[in-house]
């Protein structure tokens, strides 16, 4: 029997806001527990929610990014449910009127995990979205041996939820969808998105049904995961203990479970009979929000995105798509391309300076782009020296590297290290001729037909040069003197 | 000499202090003397803090529109460095660590919040019974209520304890019992003044506002608080007109005084219905055309308003747990049990009443049946005080269908007692403003020396205090009762 798998994702985004979601505390982390807070965050009674209206217009951005619809008006309601870390005991979040709904992300071939990407069950697929609504994150809980301890600093900061429709069919997919998800926030400049660090955390909805079978099987979910691998890894594992169970014939039912990813298995958290009843109402506290002034702000800060940044890179700079794609993968990336490749006649050369060259070297170094000891103006200049003919293409190598280590200009380590080629037409004649007269058995050969000897006579000259005699110059000379 | 300094109101206190007649720790002194003489047996004071009302009247910038007056504050409104609560034992020890926006404002303008009025706890009741710590009286009568939720500062400036007092309206909670103790209680607008600092019961409907000896001084204290605050989205920003002044220039000649014919009905107390009707006459004489009006939804209000009004303090109770700050039950064992058995033991019986009522109408299928068709229905309302005020400036009728009761009187029948507000509560479903002021008196049916205070109330368009200010002040001109203090020697 086959089974076919269902996923679905609700993915929570800290936003980069400097203050938190309602009040003006800064969003800060690692300083002292309890020193970003305020009767606001901290729910003291008689403190009110303000709306901060950055979290609004990046939660805007985002939907029109992703294609979504945005509302004339949203408002907040509040999530009613006790626990410590909530200081309100309610969460104050969007229930029936988000700020976006519909929407998708688009799954690019690179987004894949690098195993998977050979194999691709739909490329060019597009996971649709439910809908993005705004709320606050509760604070941190720390569980100690008698007693627990929580830090009221996360309390109240600005969380982005973005929920997928149930259109995710494996856990390669889910990957995809993650990797492409982050790479359009951190084009926004929405949030770093890096799971990590708890800038963007995934639950998953997944249910495993027989293929002969119409409706969903039972929804489980899985909660707790903090690296996108982890999010495949937990998929795979349920979607082999779900088949295992209904094979066994052991019907599944609808729960909550916990990823362990040092143990690599999920455990169960609880079942459906202890769901909260949220009790959702409007919060009186908050207005209504009018989107129009949201949107015209976002439509200011709306970037070109990855799709179309891969597809305008081809198309301009005559490059593959596979190319484009890696270089549009990471937004610094492909600035630092573009800057090079406007101002260079021959973008192909820099595109492949930059994903040969560049790319090793900034990996051996640990460095990101955004470190490269050197601007792309000095790419260029190092390029044009090569195609000028001024250095070998060799010779550009141990440029590049040196550029690398010292941040130095390509003219500056050519004029260093005396690596300017020899193009001056009667310094070099004089060279041909000395060669041609110190070796008369080679120049013999040559007009005897042994074209090889002419390498030869050119090695000379290189030699006599010490390495700076332009190659395809002295070619022309030798061949024109022996004619 | 000191008593009668204390009698005063804010506007001849004011003017002393500032022709340097009296000194602001002199006017103090005086309310203190006052305070000690009498509310050991009224009780309108949960708290006092004179050391800081000293040193403060020490520097008063008597210059200040308040400049060095006291203000009594009900104890459900945040003054930073003294007790915010609530009249409710579970909010055992804790002190606000800030200032309402509406008490930052009056410091500013010079007054000095001293004093914390007893209360219904968490400003839920219509008698100041259901605090969890003392009886407040009623100064015309010690063995009545003094009307809630704001019994404690309508008592203390019918008795002279107080020169005014905060008090806050979630559905008649100022007003009412400004009219069972004789005094001016006026509920703004909604919107009209922060409720930043004030512990919510039904953030949609609760206002602060001043109770007063007058309407001037009603109109002094709500030019200082209102007005736009950053901290409260709810609070529109509208200019702040020279209420005080305003009402001093405020002509009653041609202005259209409307009767609403469903506030005329059976269960009214007919000495109450006389003065009011006195009052309409009064208008009428003074120079105000009267219009007869309709609200036909006024039947649904206190139906709408225990669905809202519980609703919504279902969750702004919810941060009452005992995990940060005031009440925890001791030895419990594990989280369930410490929310509940904190919550069983911090709250009173009519908390919990709302807090159940408000949970359940919320509900997962209840929803739609109740809270929602509440919210359908209350724009009904407000649509029905629209039509009327496009016929006329402000609407007339009782405050409170009977004169003050007996303690103990209603606190069997919570729903006899909620119908004590029904005159009340649709202005705040409908977030207009109204005011409270003395129009007459009742002779109390088991005592026929004893006279009891008998409130009119006058209803405006949202943001209309003005006129509401000046229609009142007119009435009170050209009236004595509010001049009339109880005998408590």
């Amino acid at each position: 029997m086959r089974y076919l798998t269902t996923i679905g994702l609700e993915v929570h985004v800290q936003l980069k806001t400097r203050s938190k979601m309602f009040c003006g505390c800064a969003v800060e982390y690692g300083a002292a527990p309890n020193t970003r807070t305020c009767p606001v965050c901290l729910g003291l009674p008689g403190a009110l929610p303000t709306m901060n209206a950055e979290a609004l217009r990046l939660t805007t951005l985002t939907g029109l990014m992703l294609g979504c619809d945005i509302a004339p008006t949203c408002k907040f309601d509040r999530k009613n449910y006790f626990y410590p870390d909530m200081p309100k005991n309610y969460q104050i979040s969007q229930y029936d009127l988000p700020l976006c709904v519909n929407g998708a992300v688009p799954l690019h071939d690179l987004a894949y995990p690098k195993d998977a990407q050979k194999s691709i069950a739909h490329p060019g697929k597009q996971v649709g979205l439910v809908r993005i609504h705004l709320e606050e994150d509760v604070a941190k809980s720390f569980h100690f041996e008698n007693s627990t301890g929580i830090d009221f600093d996360r309390a109240g900061t600005p969380l982005m939820e973005i929920v997928t429709r149930p259109e995710i069919e494996s856990p390669e997919e889910a990957f995809a969808f993650l990797t492409a998800l982050r790479q359009i926030l951190v084009y926004g400049d929405v949030s770093d998105a890096d799971m990590e660090k708890g800038q963007l955390r995934c639950d998953c909805n997944i249910s495993v049904r027989p293929e002969t079978q119409t409706e969903f099987g039972a929804k489980i979910e899985i909660k707790n995961m903090n690296s996108v691998s982890g999010v495949r890894r937990a998929l795979a594992y349920e979607i082999e203990r779900q088949v295992g169970e209904l094979t066994a014939g052991r019907p599944l039912r609808q729960e909550t479970r916990r990823w362990d990813d040092a143990a690599d298995q999920t455990t169960l958290m609880r079942t459906k009979e202890s769901a909260h009843d949220y009790r959702y109402f409007p919060d009186p506290d908050l207005m209504p929000v009018h989107t129009a002034p949201l949107l015209d702000a976002a439509r200011t800060r709306l970037p070109e995105l990855p799709a179309a940044k891969r597809a305008r890179f081809v198309q301009d700079y005559a490059i593959s798509d596979y190319d484009a794609a890696v270089l549009a993968d990471d937004r610094a990336l492909a600035d630092y391309f573009e800057t090079a490749a406007k101002a260079a006649p021959k973008p192909k050369s820099v595109a492949n300076w930059v994903l040969n060259d560049l790319l090793s070297a900034l990996a051996s170094a640990g460095k990101s782009i955004g470190e490269c000891p050197f601007p792309a103006a000095s790419l260029v200049e190092m390029i044009g020296l090569i195609d000028s003919g001024k250095i070998s293409g060799k010779q550009g190598k141990e440029v590049f590297a040196e550029m690398f280590a010292t941040g130095k200009t390509a003219g500056a380590v050519v004029k260093e290290r005396g690596m300017e080629q020899l193009s001056d037409t009667s310094a070099l004649e004089a060279l041909c001729d000395q060669v041609i007269a110190a070796n008369p058995k080679p120049v013999a050969d040559y007009r005897g037909g042994n074209a090889a000897s002419l390498n030869f006579l050119k090695g000379q000259v290189m030699k006599l040069s010490k390495g700076q005699a332009n190659p395809a110059l002295t070619g022309e000379i030798l061949q024109r003197k022996l004619a | 000499m000191l008593s009668t300094l204390a009698s005063l109101t804010v506007t001849a206190l004011q003017a002393k202090l500032r022709a340097r007649e009296v000194s602001p720790r002199e006017a103090l002194d005086a309310l203190a003397a006052r305070i000690d003489a009498v509310d050991g047996r009224l009780r309108g004071y949960l708290s006092t803090d004179l050391e800081y009302a000293r040193r403060a009247a020490e520097s008063a910038d008597v210059t200040l529109p308040l400049g060095g007056v006291p203000i009594a504050v009900k104890d459900v409104v945040s003054v930073a460095g003294q007790p915010c609560g609530c009249a409710s034992k579970i909010l055992a020890g804790y002190r606000a660590p800030f200032d309402a926006t509406a008490i930052a404002r009056l410091r500013a303008a010079g007054a000095i919040p001293f004093g914390r009025t007893n209360m219904d706890e968490f400003a839920m009741g219509s008698s100041t019974e259901n605090s969890a710590f003392q009886l407040t009286r009623n100064p015309w009568d010690l063995s009545r209520v003094p009307g809630g939720s704001s019994g404690g500062s309508a008592a203390v400036v019918a008795a002279d304890t107080a020169f005014a007092a905060l008090g806050t309206d979630t559905g008649g909670s100022i007003r009412q019992p400004a009219a069972l103790c004789g005094c001016v209680g006026l509920k703004p607008s909604y919107g009209r003044v922060s409720r930043y600092g004030l512990v919510a019961f039904a953030s949609s409907l609760d206002q602060i506002g001043p109770l007063t000896k007058t309407v001037a001084d009603a109109a002094l204290l709500l030019g200082v608080m209102a007005g736009r605050d950053p901290l409260d989205s709810t609070s529109l920003d509208a200019p702040v007109p020279d209420y005080a002044a305003a009402v001093r220039d405020f002509s009653i000649k041609g202005a259209r005084i409307g009767l609403p014919k469903e506030y005329f009905v059976s269960g009214i107390d007919p000495q109450v219905e006389a003065a009011v009707r006195a009052a309409v006459a009064h208008y009428a004489k003074l120079g105000a055309e009267i219009v007869e009006v309709s609200l036909p939804h006024t039947e649904y209000a206190v139906a709408v308003y225990y669905i809202i009004a519980t609703a919504e303090a279902s969750a702004n109770l919810a941060r009452f747990d005992g995990v940060r700050y005031g009440h925890r039950a001791a030895d419990t064992n594990g989280l369930l049990e410490h929310y509940g058995r904190t919550r069983a033991e911090g709250f009173g019986p009519e908390v919990k009443r709302r807090i159940i009522l408000g949970t359940y109408v919320l509900s997962s299928g209840y929803y739609d049946a109740y809270y929602l068709r509440a919210q359908k229905v209350r724009t009904l309302m407000r649509q029905d005080f629209e039509k009327a005020f496009a016929q006329c400036d402000a609407l007339i009728c009782p405050t409170s269908p009977v004169p003050a009761f007996k303690l103990g009187e209603r606190t069997a029948d919570p729903l006899a007692m909620y119908l004590a507000d029904i005159f009340t509560i649709a202005a705040n479903l409908a977030g207009i403003c109204g005011v409270s002021l003395p129009g007459g008196f009742a002779k109390a049916a088991d005592d026929g020396d004893r006279e009891l205070p008998i409130g009119v109330q006058l209803l405006g368009p949202a943001f209309a205090e003005e006129k509401l200010l000046g229609i009142a002040h007119a009435f009170e001109q050209t009236t004595d009762w509010h001049q009339r203090r109880p005998a408590l020697g």
